[in-house]
């Protein structure tokens, strides 16, 4: 059974991350969190319950496609404003929700932020 | 054997079997839907035959296969039909066979799956009560004051959210349980509260069906769990509770507080039981939790022959012990209710004051704060303090006294 868990970060951070480091391309994470992120992935790995994960840009790096009808219609930003952007997301094995759920809680003490676990189908 | 004999057995057996028939067939199938659905038709079943037929020598047995075999149908028709439901994931269940034990029940495990902490706290109540309790649906609804559709779909989500996000079913590991024990107690006490403490214009003053039905599953809890200390503190809690309960509301259907009861009219075999539990924690010498305490603080108030008798000093001091717990300020101002009786209503109004902040929205702060304001003889701001407590006091018999208590100030 697969799990998505998702990093929830929210807009003030990003904006106050957006002001500091504008120029740092490694993503939202601090080193510290980084570190403890490493280390907690090389643990889902050593348990096998690990599947993909991996962090993602700012919003604002966002793309918008809509091809819907053929247009092919391109829009900057994300595609909705929001308090909170998913940061970026684990995907792991587990076999039954309580196991999902002590490693999310895990994972969001490593990484520093809310997460929301979803089972896939 | 009559009629009424049948229905009694069938009500009997309703209630001794049907947590039973849900667990093992949710164990078989996988499937709560299925074993919910299947456990309704072989009572309904039950219901028909049973009149004509006799009750059967084992009703227990007769229900589940009667249920088993209702639950292979529908899994027949289901897939001749070549619905996809047969495929559907079973809720897992991955541990080796324990061995037998009061804790292997299997009813143990389905109220872990309903009481489990992904689920919102009113959907555990809600399911519990259908699944463990066997309330039906209209039954839970009306409990609740809602819409039968909401209750339907509020149980509806949370069983697919139990097959889609594999809650397991089972009893949580050793390092999970008390958090999980008490996370059971919590619904089991909402239940009883909102039966004790009934809300809503149009709402009986006391549910005594809620309230007995929370002591009915806490004591199958108890039954489970023996050795757990906050299942006997809950469940003594409950019976020192509801032992007061025909003493509490008047023939008029206005409250009546502790120090005016008809101590007479308390139940006495509800109190010995009560008594027996907090005894047997005492003796046990562990650190008591938030029921134990509570319920021994109810067990030195149904102790006592009258107000008077009450040891004040023995019941501040276990709020001060419940309060290193709990430092909620609903807790404060219980006991500042026991400080009142001990150390006088201006040292309880002190302590009540402070609570502002906190409780300003809540109607006990108030009529508290009014009790001890008339006490003291400050009846102008007794009855602004009345005014409040009726304005956000929900319960009809609690309105009833406090206008009386208002209009009765010089």
């Amino acid at each position: 059974m697969q799990y998505l868990v998702s990093v929830i970060d929210d807009a003030d951070r990003i904006a106050e991350w957006a002001k500091e480091e504008a120029d740092d391309t490694d993503g939202l994470a601090t080193p510290d969190e980084m570190a403890a992120i490493d280390a907690f992935n090389d643990r889902l790995t050593a348990d096998g319950h690990w599947v993909f994960a991996g962090g993602l840009a700012a919003p604002s790096t966002a793309t918008v496609i809509d091809n819907r009808d053929g247009a092919g219609l391109v829009t900057d930003g994300p595609f909705v404003e929001s308090k909170e952007y998913l940061g970026g997301f684990w995907v792991i094995e587990a076999p039954d929700l309580d196991v999902a759920l002590k490693l999310a809680t895990e994972g969001s003490k490593a990484c520093n932020r809310k997460v929301e676990v979803r089972p896939f189908l | 054997m009559t009629k009424v004999d049948v229905g009694d057995a069938i009500t009997q057996a309703h209630h001794e079997e049907w947590a039973r028939v849900v667990a093992s067939l949710t164990r078989r199938f996988g499937d709560l839907d299925i074993a919910e659905e299947a456990a309704a038709e072989a009572f309904a079943t039950a219901v028909e035959r049973w009149p004509a037929d006799g009750v059967p020598p084992n009703p227990g047995g007769w229900l589940t296969t009667a249920a088993n075999r209702k639950a292979i149908d529908r899994i027949r028709r289901e897939s001749k039909r070549g619905d996809k439901q047969k495929e559907a994931q079973l809720l897992c269940d991955d541990d080796p066979p324990e061995p037998l034990g009061a804790i292997d029940d299997e009813r143990l495990r389905l109220t872990f799956t309903c009481c489990h902490p992904a689920l919102a706290l009113e959907t555990r109540v809600a399911l519990t009560l259908r699944m463990v309790g066997g309330l039906t649906v209209p039954e839970i609804a009306r409990a609740f004051l809602v819409q039968e559709t909401t209750m339907e779909k509020r149980i509806t989500r949370a069983k697919v959210k139990i097959k889609a996000a594999r809650i397991p079913y089972r009893v949580p590991s050793a390092e999970d349980l008390p958090a999980r024990v008490s996370g059971v107690l919590a619904v089991l006490y909402l239940v009883f509260n909102e039966g004790y403490l009934a809300t809503g214009p149009g709402a009986d003053p006391v549910r005594h069906e809620l309230t007995a039905e929370a002591i009915r599953l806490t004591r199958l809890i108890r039954v489970l769990m023996p050795q757990d200390g906050e299942v006997a503190g809950l469940l003594a809690l409950m019976l020192l509770t509801e032992a007061r309960r025909t003493a509490r509301v008047s023939g008029s259907g206005e409250l009546v507080t502790l120090d005016e009861q008809d101590r007479g009219a308390w139940d006495a075999a509800l109190i010995a039981e009560g008594h027996r539990l907090v005894r047997e924690r005492l003796a046990a010498r562990v650190a008591p939790g938030r029921y134990q305490i509570l319920a021994a603080i109810n067990a030195v108030h149904t102790s006592a022959r009258d107000i008077r008798d009450t040891d004040w000093s023995q019941v501040v001091a276990l709020y001060d012990q419940l309060a290193r717990l709990d430092p909620s300020p609903i807790i404060a101002l219980n006991r500042a209710i026991a400080v009142a009786e001990l150390d006088g209503p201006e040292v309880a109004l002190a302590a009540v004051d402070h609570l502002e902040d906190k409780l300003a929205g809540y109607h006990a702060y108030h009529a508290t704060r009014a009790d001890l304001l008339r006490r003291l003889g400050r009846s102008q701001k007794s009855r602004a303090a009345y005014d409040k407590a009726i304005e956000l006091a929900g319960n009809s018999a609690e309105t009833a006294y406090l206008t009386r208590r208002r209009d009765q100030l010089g």
